[in-house]
């Protein structure tokens, strides 16, 4: 114990550092860090409900009192409200400490309900655990306690149980501090105190799962989830999320060898025990009975199931033939869903058969040479000064990222440039948003960057600009003009690519990408389309969903002679494929995995495949056999072997420990600058408009439709316009309207919408019902269409 | 449509530039839509959230703690009768049981013509004139039966229409602060220098 003498005392070495002791043990703290984060890292557990440390501090529940000495004595505070100071004296566990807390957990538990046999909670939960480590040991209360109606449900995923609620404010702070969607809060505030939405308005955040995951009582607690089974029946294991590019990490735990939940992992660098809805909740389409469980023929019209040794002789018999005319006749699509092993497993067939002509990308991207230029991590970007959108909408493409920029913009006062051509989930939060019409961006990010007020900003220190495909309407090539401006006038500036697929970074290093000039996607598909390409395989590739210009996707589709699609479920793209493979899914195979900002983590089997599907690279090792090209590779061990020592990129990772926790970054390529052609699209025609085409987060995605607590959160077609072309255009909100477009028109609903702007449209893509594709005949730059009411 | 009416609007803007964030004026708010429309509406609290740029929840949340904030229609005159130690040593129960007989309506309840709500109030700071009443928060005192027979033919008559507005009405002649009196208050994140009273002598 260090006793300070006030007269003698010296000033530590650095201020930042605050020296005091708990439970006469020395701890050193950060200045301003509260005692019960200091107490974290040391043996003593000072008991917590609504303390979290992603979370400002509310001192709500008063379970964390303490003791800590004054000169009148020790003071009883509560931990999470007090910050440290030097010489400080706490004591967490002194008979009256013991005592208070006792006190706290008897009044916690006083209304509390204690159906922990039939709560799911149960086994998990803090409070039966704190009850236990720190409660009196039995209540003094006989009273009839408070009762509610048992579960409501809050929305279509999450249930509350008010009885259970302790009202330790951790589901109502996280909805508004953390992801910006107060949608539940305290009502009633007194004796009746009680969590509720607005009367008939669902919690409809993307991000509620997180509340159940946090919520220290059996209060809230989720659909999917719900009663299927007891924590200790679960197994679990860390892995990486890979349904979108963020690469969240996650502990995935089944049960009888099923997925039944996963938990958000706090790592630092990416997304902080944070999860989306649609990660945490589509493992239920791994579990799926319509899963691919054997091999497919085409038998006739029909898919006849066979074994795997007819179906690779089949695939590979196609192949050699294919080959055999002309090299360019062979082209693989497909490969940003598996791991970087499986990517690297197919890249090495396609070099030994000489196929140039393969994309993990599916049109809707950004070229490869983006990863080329000065590139930024998640960290980076969210301590940058100014933060530059030329994203799409991160809410709905990438949400924990979204969490993490908001966060930025929020606390650390980053300011936000955003150009957008539509309202974003991060406009609110921006510091300036401007607005363009879709194909002039790069006149307005130059016209914008220019002025005065933005030049000061700019040179306030880094520039970090996050680019996507904010259109799938538009030509890529409007956004890496827009860059190439943003370069122009901050040449220092970095870039935090954000292509969504899961492993798309990954796919694309491991040599999925074009080779030796080829074309991309839409290249290949075009190609297939003027009869040039006899066998396509695509790798887990849904063409006729992903792509925006369907059209192309079905005549290209048309004239493939020999289709060979690897993939976990029957869809719309490979319902008539020669060959249908059934691939191992999320949680049913190992390997390593990168994310948008080049981080490779590893992704884990917690799993059974389901039949007798295969991880992608096992199926390339068995082609490459049956080939006669052998690839080499006889274990997931090899390969990954061979990744890191022939792809440069993957070489930190060569230590397979390095992919665990927070992951390893991919070298970095030498960063070339970016400059662009000044090319601008056509002005729009007064009486037509401008069509933004872009994702949400709930879209008809396999993943989301096979899950069946997603799917019904899933929206309807609807094409959606200001309020004032709506008055313009003369039809009232919902009403059906013809959209037209070069020759063909569809028949949708209409809707009002305040962040879309005028002259513009937007319509979200693969939504259910009415099939809007047709009108994304992407031959030119940008898409405008007439709307008219129908008589 | 129970949304803010236009003067309305024009008077919530008047009251929202007063306060240096927007949804402070939240509870000045709510007092405006309860007296257009006699009790707070579900479209109401949206309209409110809408114009002082919070959630319609959180809205919810700040009116839901307030006992004088109704959610459900209340009749024109409400009618809260103390029942607390003194009133109740003087016959609050005996003139609640007369209320009800009178209007028909449990406490609790509204009248049929949405005229009256009878309910129970707590102590409402007259002791020394138990039993009290108060019609629309304004106060009856020493209430014997005859007396509450009385007002409530008067009320239904219209005979005190100038003493009792409407429920929901705060005062009958709405003040204003003139623009050029405002006082412009601060936001707390940009007060940097300590009160002057402090002279200063301390920190903040």
């Amino acid at each position: 114990m260090t006793i300070v003498d006030p007269i003698k005392e010296q000033a530590p070495v650095d201020p930042n550092v605050v020296n005091l002791t708990i439970n006469d043990k020395p701890v050193v703290a950060r200045k301003g860090e509260l005692i019960i984060a200091a107490a974290d890292r040391t043996d003593d557990f000072i008991p917590r409900f609504c303390y979290h440390p992603r979370m400002s501090p509310v001192g709500m529940c008063r379970q964390c009192l303490v003791e800590v000495e004054t000169p009148r004595g020790p003071m009883m505070v509560v931990s999470c409200m007090t910050p440290v100071a030097e010489g400080q004296v706490v004591r967490t566990a002194t008979d009256s400490v013991k005592k208070a807390q006792e006190g706290v957990l008897e009044l916690l538990l006083a209304n509390h309900p204690l159906d922990c046999p039939v709560c799911d909670k149960g086994g998990e939960c803090p409070l039966q655990d704190q009850a236990f480590s720190h409660g009196p040991g039995e209540s003094r209360f006989v009273e009839e306690k408070r009762h509610y109606e048992k579960p409501i449900a809050i929305s279509d995923i999450v249930y509350l149980d008010r009885e259970r609620c302790i009202l330790c404010d951790r589901c109502t702070r996280f909805a508004d501090e953390v992801a910006g969607d107060a949608l539940i809060t305290f009502t009633s505030r007194g004796n009746d105190t009680q969590v509720l939405t607005f009367p008939d308005e669902p919690f409809s955040s993307y991000f509620s799962g997180n509340t159940v995951q946090i919520c220290p009582v059996g209060a809230l607690t989720a659909k999917p989830y719900r009663f299927k089974a007891r924590p200790w029946d679960l197994e679990q294991t860390e892995s990486t999320c890979t349904s979108c590019s963020v690469g969240c990490r996650t502990v995935v735990q089944s049960s009888r060898d099923e997925l039944v939940r996963y938990q958000g992992v706090d790592i630092d660098p990416v997304n902080w025990g944070w999860l989306c809805d649609r990660g945490r909740y589509n493992f239920e389409s791994v579990n799926s009975p319509d899963r691919l469980t054997t091999p497919l023929v085409k038998n006739g019209a029909e898919h006849v199931a066979t074994s795997w040794s007819v179906a690779l002789e089949n695939a590979s018999r196609m192949i050699r033939m294919s080959l055999a005319q002309n090299a360019n006749s062979v082209a693989i699509l497909g490969g940003a869903r598996g791991t970087n092993e499986d990517a690297f497993a197919w890249a090495m067939l396609a070099d030994k058969l000489g196929i140039n002509q393969r994309d993990a990308q599916l049109g809707d991207g950004l070229s490869p040479e983006i990863f080329n230029i000065a590139q930024a991590t998640i960290d980076e970007t969210c301590a940058a000064s100014t933060i530059i959108l030329l994203s799409p909408d991160l809410k709905e493409e990438l949400p924990v990222l979204y969490l993490r920029v908001r966060d930025a913009a929020q606390k650390r006062k980053a300011r936000i440039v955003e150009f957008s051509s539509r309202d974003s989930g991060l406009s609110p939060y921006a510091w300036r948003t401007v607005g363009f019409e879709p194909g002039h961006q790069a006149q307005v990010v130059r016209e914008t960057l220019t002025s005065a007020e933005m030049k000061e900003q700019l040179g306030r220190g880094q520039v970090v600009v996050i680019v996507g495909r904010p259109n799938l309407a538009e030509n890529e090539v409007f956004t890496l003009q827009a860059l190439a401006e943003v370069f122009g006038v901050v040449p220092n500036a970095k870039v935090l690519p954000v292509l969504r697929r899961g492993n798309v970074r990954g796919a694309v290093a491991a040599g999925l990408t074009p080779q030796n000039n080829s074309g991309d996607a839409i290249d290949i598909l075009n190609a297939a389309a003027a009869g040039k390409i006899e066998c396509l395989i695509l790798l887990g590739a849904d063409p006729m969903s992903d792509v925006a210009d369907a059209g192309l996707v079905q005549r290209a589709l048309a004239q493939v002679k020999n289709l060979i699609s690897i993939d976990t479920f029957v869809n719309s793209s490979n319902r008539n494929a020669d060959i249908v493979l059934p691939a191992a899914a999320y949680g049913e195979k190992n390997g390593t995995t990168t994310n948008l900002e080049g981080r490779v983590s590893n992704v884990v089997q917690k799993i059974t495949p389901r039949g007798t599907s295969r991880p992608d690279w096992m199926i390339a090792t068995e082609l490459s056999i049956a080939l006669g090209v052998d690839i080499g590779v006889s274990s997931l061990e090899d390969l990954n072997q061979k990744l890191v020592s022939s792809v440069p990129a993957f070489a930190p990772s060569a230590d397979a420990k390095s992919t665990h926790g927070d992951g390893v970054l991919m070298t970095r390529e030498t960063p070339v600058t970016i400059s662009g052609s000044q090319t601008k699209a056509v002005d729009r025609n007064a009486y037509n408009y401008r069509l933004i085409v872009s994702r949400t987060m709930y879209d008809t995605a396999q993943s989301t439709v096979a899950s069946p607590s997603l799917v019904g959160i899933i929206n309807d077609s609807a094409i959606y316009v200001h309020p004032l072309d709506l008055a313009r255009i003369g039809v009232v909100e919902g009403t059906n309207v013809r959209v037209g477009a070069e020759g063909t028109n569809v028949v949708i609903a209409i809707r009002a919408h305040n962040g879309v702007h005028r002259g513009t449209a937007w319509l979200p893509f693969n939504h259910t019902g009415v099939d809007v594709r047709p009108l994304l005949n992407i031959a030119g730059d940008v898409v405008d269409v007439r709307i008219e009411p129908i008589k | 449509m129970s949304r803010l009416n236009d003067t309305n609007v024009k008077l919530a803007r008047e009251i929202i530039a007063r306060y240096p964030r927007p949804k402070s004026a939240l509870i000045p708010l709510l007092h405006l839509s309860q007296e257009q429309n006699g009790y707070i509406t579900r479209e109401a609290m949206q309209h409110l959230g809408e114009l002082v740029g919070v959630t319609s929840a959180e809205v919810y949340g700040t009116a839901s703690f307030y006992e004088m904030f109704k959610f459900e229609p209340v009749g024109k005159y409400l009618i809260n009768i103390c029942g607390t130690m003194s009133c109740a040593l003087m016959g609050a129960e005996e003139l609640m049981h007369h209320a009800e007989k009178k209007l028909g309506v449990r406490a609790g309840g509204t009248t049929q013509d949405g005229m009256f709500t009878l309910a129970h109030a707590e102590c409402q700071a007259a002791c020394t004139e138990a039993p009290t009443l108060q019609v629309n928060y304004r106060y009856r005192l020493r209430v014997t039966p005859a007396d509450l027979d009385n007002l409530i033919d008067n009320l239904k008559a219209g005979k005190l229409n100038d003493e009792f507005p409407a429920h929901g009405v705060l005062a009958k002649v709405r003040q204003t602060i003139p623009a050029e009196r405002a006082v412009g208050a601060k936001a707390p994140e940009d007060v940097t220098e300590s009160p002057a009273w402090l002279d200063g002598k301390a920190a903040l």
